[in-house]
């Protein structure tokens, strides 16, 4: 068994309609990306983590899931993810400016700790690699019911320094369990790079140690990354058990907005990286291949903007919570 | 009515909840062909098979937070942790995730799964297999801890464990294992979370205490009563929720309270029964209220004297009684 490196030319086998709706799903991850740095800047959101730089990963994996049907136990970094699946912009806007009507979590967590019952999408905290578990554990439960809905969950490339890490993929692996497991590597984990967490040159070669396939995609590129996610959840589906994708990608941002990455980042890798845009990148390939007019990327921005400022305004509209609901939900039978 | 040991009334709990309901399975080290290392499982994986009987990788974050998953996504998971003593790997997965599920998701999700674990010295099990570390978990919102004295709680408070719909926490002292026999009821019975029970009726001194400590305490006070003095044994079987109401009536009842517990007693489950006592019954009390548990050491050594020393028998617990009688 060896690390698979899947070749793909970007674009190339899907019809244009999927390709048109990957990069609009891009663009409006990165859209409201952008908008919650704006009103946290304006100090109106106290906190705000991104995706930027992880859109192509995120929209691809997600598009190859059976949203409602599948788990999926994300990270932080999942806003693009989460979006595809069928949250919307006003649902991580309410998150973000702590409204009673967040559905993650009725504004009781930081934003980013995403979780959506009726999309299957479980409640995470903020200790990493915990959701491995679970994953493997809801694999487990459509196992046991003879359900072929597989189980989805996601980390930083950091966090598979986590105990939990190894000890969900062994579980998994031993199990034969239908879980994919994506490491979005963007090469830092805060300030650490990846030299200080692993030993190994990807972080996909630890899929060996569990007897997995391990499969390393461009996270730069939609297309590449669908193709490994539908290839792993067939395989999945098909009884044939877990698979670790590393897709590397790039965190176009600090880790958060309470980060400074000056000390740690070299402005030209920085600068390289900002050339490098998922987004700009994929829209060019879409614009060579005409599947993209010239003023259509405009519009398709134009759209995500009126539909990014209707959620803001609405969730700068809706009430905080009470601070009776303080003692709500501690128990089931309370 | 049949007489079974505390571990049987265990086994047939957990067997006649997994006839009953499809979505009980039981996950942990050891628990499949062999039946568990103290036989808690004995014959579920014969009866069930391997789908609902799972013996795991010997990683315990791995059994609770696999619970967990499979307990969102609709099973009722029963993860059973080999040693109390190591269950300290699976603490994050219970501590920040089991126990906020429910709350940081808005009701959104919950996680109705039980942790099993033996717990409890005086079996030569040393510092690694001797602990009584309930207390940890009593502080946190969002679990409920249970540990049962007899055959009968063990079956009907493991029953209600299993079928509510939040993490439980079910301790069950080892020595009691096979030390402890009992009635057990025919049929179908839950026995409720969150309710003491008085094990024994007295007007003197009310003696509160929960696991094998039930029955040291219930042989000092037969010892006392010889002599005119009627204690009030209140088995407490469920540290979190504690049964405020009966702690209450006990102790303005007697007027004289002692509080008995195996494990060590700074920040524990016993602190919180005094401070209860103390804010409830301060009026009614006729003397200071007195506690005895281990003693602050960082586990139960070995060496039978040092073993001996460290734990509670009747001989101390009707020391105290009597010392309390007299004030």
């Amino acid at each position: 068994m060896a690390v698979m490196r899947p070749e793909t030319s970007p674009g190339s086998d899907l019809d244009a309609e999927l390709l048109l709706t990957m990069y609009r799903h891009m663009v409006r991850a990165r859209v409201l990306d952008e908008r919650m740095w704006v009103l946290n800047r304006q100090g109106r959101a106290p906190f705000v983590i991104s995706c930027q730089g992880h859109e192509a990963a995120q929209v691809g994996m997600a598009m190859a899931l059976r949203p409602g049907y599948d788990w999926i136990a994300p990270y932080y970094r999942d806003l693009a993810l989460t979006l595809v699946l069928g949250m919307t912009p006003r649902d991580h806007l309410l998150a973000l400016l702590a409204r009673a009507a967040d559905p993650n979590s009725g504004g009781r967590q930081m934003p980013a700790h995403y979780g959506y019952r009726p999309l299957n999408i479980i409640t995470g905290g903020s200790p990493v690699a915990t959701q491995v578990l679970h994953a493997a554990g809801a694999a487990l439960a459509s196992r046991v019911r003879g359900e072929d809905a597989v189980a989805y969950t996601s980390l930083g490339e950091g966090s598979t320094s986590e105990g939990d890490f190894h000890e969900g993929l062994n579980f998994a692996a031993v199990h034969q369990l239908p879980l994919i497991c994506v490491v979005e590597n963007n090469g830092f984990a805060i300030s650490v790079p990846w030299s200080k967490q692993g030993h190994t040159k990807d972080v996909a070669d630890r899929a060996l140690g569990y007897g997995m396939p391990g499969v390393i995609v461009d996270g730069l590129d939609p297309v590449a990354s669908y193709h490994a996610m539908t290839e792993a959840v067939a395989r999945a589906r098909r009884g044939e058990g877990p698979t670790l994708i590393e897709a590397k990608v790039a965190r176009l941002t600090p880790h958060s907005s309470d980060d400074d990455d000056r000390p740690y980042k070299t402005r030209e890798a920085v600068a390289e990286e900002k050339a490098q845009d998922c987004v700009l990148r994929f829209r060019r390939v879409l614009e060579q291949r005409g599947v993209l007019s010239p003023g259509d990327a405009e519009e398709v921005r134009a759209q995500c903007m009126r539909e990014v400022d209707r959620a803001q305004e609405e969730a700068e509209n809706s009430p905080l919570p009470s601070p009776e609901s303080l003692h709500l939900h501690v128990y089931g039978d309370q | 009515m049949a007489i079974r040991t505390y571990i049987e009334a265990i086994r047939e709990g957990m067997r006649d909840e997994m006839r009953r309901d499809p979505r009980v399975i039981v996950l942990g080290e050891d628990v499949g062909v062999k039946g568990g290392v103290f036989k808690a499982t004995d014959g579920l994986h014969a009866e069930f098979g391997e789908m609902r009987v799972i013996d795991t990788p010997l990683a315990e974050s791995a059994i609770v937070g696999v619970a967990i998953g499979a307990a969102i996504n609709g099973l009722r998971p029963i993860a059973e942790i080999q040693f109390q003593d190591f269950i300290l790997p699976a603490v994050d997965q219970i501590i920040s995730e089991a126990a906020k599920i429910r709350y940081r998701s808005n009701n959104g999700f919950s996680v109705p799964m039980v942790v099993r674990a033996p717990f409890g010295g005086g079996v030569h099990g040393a510092l690694y297999h001797s602990q009584s570390l309930e207390a940890m978990f009593c502080h946190i919102p969002g679990l409920k801890v249970v540990v049962p004295s007899t055959p009968q709680d063990a079956k009907g408070l493991l029953r209600a464990a299993i079928r509510d719909p939040d993490p439980v926490l079910f301790f069950e002292h080892k020595r009691c294992y096979r030390l402890i026999r009992g009635e057990v009821p025919d049929g179908e019975y839950t026995v409720p979370l969150g309710c003491a029970e008085v094990r024994r009726e007295g007007r003197d001194i009310a003696v509160f205490t929960y696991g094998l400590m039930t029955h040291f305490c219930m042989e000092a006070a037969e010892s006392l009563a010889r002599d005119g003095f009627a204690c009030e044994v209140v088995d407490l079987r469920s540290l979190r929720p504690l049964d405020r109401a009966a702690i209450v009536a006990s102790a303005r009842k007697c007027g004289k309270v002692l509080c008995v517990q195996e494990a060590n007693l700074a920040v524990s489950v016993m602190s919180e029964v005094a401070a209860i006592v103390a804010e409830d019954c301060f009026e009614y009390l006729d003397a200071p209220v007195r506690r005895l548990g281990g003693p602050e050491v960082p586990g139960v050594p070995f060496s039978p004297p040092l073993e001996e020393a460290y734990m509670l028998n009747t001989t101390k617990i009707e020391a105290a009684l009597r010392e309390l009688a007299a004030y």
